[in-house]
């Protein structure tokens, strides 16, 4: 199948999809080239939110939620802080570097055609099917339910099946503070 | 499904460059984030997509965004760090574990 008209068909049965993708790819793109550093943090809370978007887009409401909570209201606003507390917000400093940026555009180039020749050469892949039979058949195509009730499964799954790994990265995220606030820490004082 | 992993790979794209031409580390770790978030937006698609009645991949996002954190946490602490030392957190300045 026409990897290119599967792609036109799904962008324009969904509008709000490609609205956010938009949006999203675009602000990714002033993360990534704008000069301001404080810009591009500002546009990195525009991305993350529309990452947010297309989350909803896939029913995974939860996460949605946990991004908006963890990515929008924490990360980036521990960013926007390290940006004043390190940074004169403008000037010189803040400017990307000039001499890597051929070598940086043929790795992206490179990265983002690996990742192209995958999806159109595996499109046909040998897949585990919802029954738990394996079967030959497309990524795209598959029509299922994902379980509705989204939040009470994944808290019932971060207690009963993912407790262990719920357990460890709450170790490594005490670790983490306690790595930060060590580090920071003003010694002097 | 198609489009969906064809988005997030041209965001992780941008994270890759912005990871290679950013001279300021904070905006090294703002395209790390792009990253993260191109990686989750690929593994809730799969989910949805390849295996719908179940949510591992969207646990395992919930697993990602929080290393993220922490990894945020832990490099915006260094950031404050080489500042109070250096004065200067270019990474092209940094280099004294250059061998």
């Amino acid at each position: 199948m026409d990897m290119f008209q599967i792609v036109l068909d799904e962008l324009s049965a969904r509008p709000v999809f490609w609205f956010l993708s938009i949006i999203m790819l675009v602000s990714g793109f002033m993360v990534v080239t704008l000069k301001n550093i404080f810009h591009s943090a500002i546009y990195l809370i525009l991305c993350l939110f529309s990452v947010a978007g297309i989350f909803i887009l896939l029913e995974a409401e939860f996460l949605a939620a946990a991004q908006v909570l963890i990515y929008v209201g924490a990360v980036a606003i521990l960013m926007i802080f390290a940006i004043m507390l390190s940074t004169n917000v403008s000037g010189k400093k803040t400017m990307t570097t000039q001499n890597g940026l051929p070598v940086a555009i043929i790795s992206a180039v490179f990265a983002l055609g690996t990742i192209a020749l995958v999806i159109m050469t595996k499109l046909n892949i040998v897949m585990r099917g919802s029954d738990g039979f394996i079967s030959k058949g497309l990524w795209i195509g598959e029509k299922g339910q994902l379980p509705t009730e989204n939040i009470m499964l994944i808290g019932k799954y971060l207690m009963t099946e993912y407790m262990l790994p719920f357990e460890v990265i709450s170790v490594l995220l005490l670790a983490s503070m306690i790595g930060a606030i060590a580090l920071a820490r003003n010694e002097r004082s | 499904m198609v489009p969906y992993i064809a988005v997030a790979a041209v965001l992780f794209s941008l994270g890759l460059f912005g990871v290679l031409t950013r001279r300021n580390i904070i905006g090294i770790l703002m395209s790390l984030e792009l990253m993260f978030n191109a990686v989750n937006i690929n593994l809730v698609a799969f989910n949805k997509f390849v295996w719908p009645g179940e949510l591992t991949g969207q646990i395992f996002s919930l697993f990602i965004i929080v290393v993220a954190a922490a990894e945020a946490v832990v490099g915006l602490a260094i950031v404050l760090l080489l500042y109070r030392n250096w004065q200067d957190i270019s990474n092209d300045n940094i280099n004294v574990m250059k061998w």
